[in-house]
């Protein structure tokens, strides 16, 4: 795969892959191009589908360690992400999507860990917008519902501030409520993802052209970046389990927030 | 040596500019692990808080990322 994509060594020159460097389609129909990011989403919805409905298929009381696992997953997000967060009785109504949406990326971001697949389907940004899309919908929608026409009143003018000051406050808070919070609540989780599968790509490629160097030292160096290469690896490793921890949170601090518009 | 390296200069700059990122992240973490140290039972409350000031001070960071790569 990284000899397909990266013309490494051009004439002695090292060239880094970049953000421009893609992988060829898998096959495509007129303009439309079905790449390896859809295939691996396509089969993300196979695995926790299959995976859940194996584990919830003997509800038993005690469970065996199938149902544990799925049990684990399920309370994690209920109660440590859903109920800490949006509170009340009202959190019940979102726990799906929450649930949803963490096995969905989590599965999408460890496919960069996984050695064959090698690549977070959330690398390519389209998949991080369509998130966010959705998520952004969603939390206003649920504020209009529960507030009323009067939610986008509150949202933006914040309860205590003085008036002379409102003007300064108001167009901030458009800005950084309804315009900044999906851009950054799909990059943050696209841009994670890209850069840590980058370090790995350069890494690779790196050690590549050292060792394609003459001189026995410069060949040596390719071990150092070997050993830099695996300590990235690992923290990338735990960088995607807590992004898809990070997005599935923000997205219930977002519905929080929404829903309870009169009480912040 | 005949070895040169191309890319874009863009990245030296996000690589200086995500330095604010790092230390307004570090601050959060260690407000955190302060708040825990003193008073164990509010980890459950301050969780979410922490990893909200995480998400909002790394969203400079990000749009810094970004820009380095749409910026010609």
């Amino acid at each position: 795969m990284i000899a397909l994509t990266l013309p490494a060594q051009e004439g002695g020159t090292f060239t880094p892959p970049g953000v421009s460097s893609h992988l060829p389609a898998i096959f495509s129909i007129g303009s439309f191009d079905f790449t390896k990011q859809m295939l691996l989403v396509l089969l993300s919805v196979v695995l926790i589908a299959w995976f859940f409905i194996a584990a919830g298929r003997k509800g038993q009381l005690v469970p065996g360690r199938l149902q544990f696992a799925g049990e684990m997953g399920y309370n994690f997000v209920r109660n440590s992400v859903a109920k800490d967060v949006i509170g009340g009785k009202d959190f019940v109504k979102y726990v799906p999507l929450l649930f949803t949406l963490f096995f969905f990326i989590l599965v999408n971001n460890i496919y960069g860990a996984i050695p064959i697949l090698q690549l977070p389907s959330f690398s390519h940004v389209g998949g991080t917008y369509l998130l966010a899309i959705v998520v952004y919908v969603i939390w206003i929608s649920a504020g209009v519902r529960r507030n009323g026409v009067k939610f986008f009143k509150m949202a933006v003018v914040p309860s205590g501030v003085p008036w002379p000051i409102l003007p300064l406050v108001v167009p901030i808070e458009i800005i950084s409520n309804f315009v900044v919070r999906p851009m950054t609540h799909s990059l943050r989780l696209f841009a994670t993802m890209l850069s840590g599968h980058l370090i790995v790509l350069i890494a690779g490629s790196g050690i590549e052209f050292l060792l394609a160097q003459e001189g026995f030292l410069l060949k040596g160096t390719s071990l150092l970046v070997l050993i830099g290469a695996v300590a990235m690896y690992m923290l990338e490793a735990l960088i995607m389990v807590l992004q898809a921890y990070v997005f599935t949170l923000l997205t219930a601090i977002y519905i929080e927030g929404a829903i309870h518009a009169d009480s912040h | 040596m005949n070895g040169t390296i191309n890319g874009s200069i863009n990245l030296i700059g996000y690589g200086l500019s995500a330095i604010g990122g790092a230390i307004g992240v570090g601050l959060v973490f260690a407000a955190y692990i302060n708040g825990v140290a003193r008073q164990p039972e509010a980890q459950r409350v301050l969780q979410p808080i922490a990893f909200l000031g995480l998400a909002l001070t790394e969203a400079l960071a990000i749009l810094g990322l970004v820009f380095a790569f749409v910026l010609k």
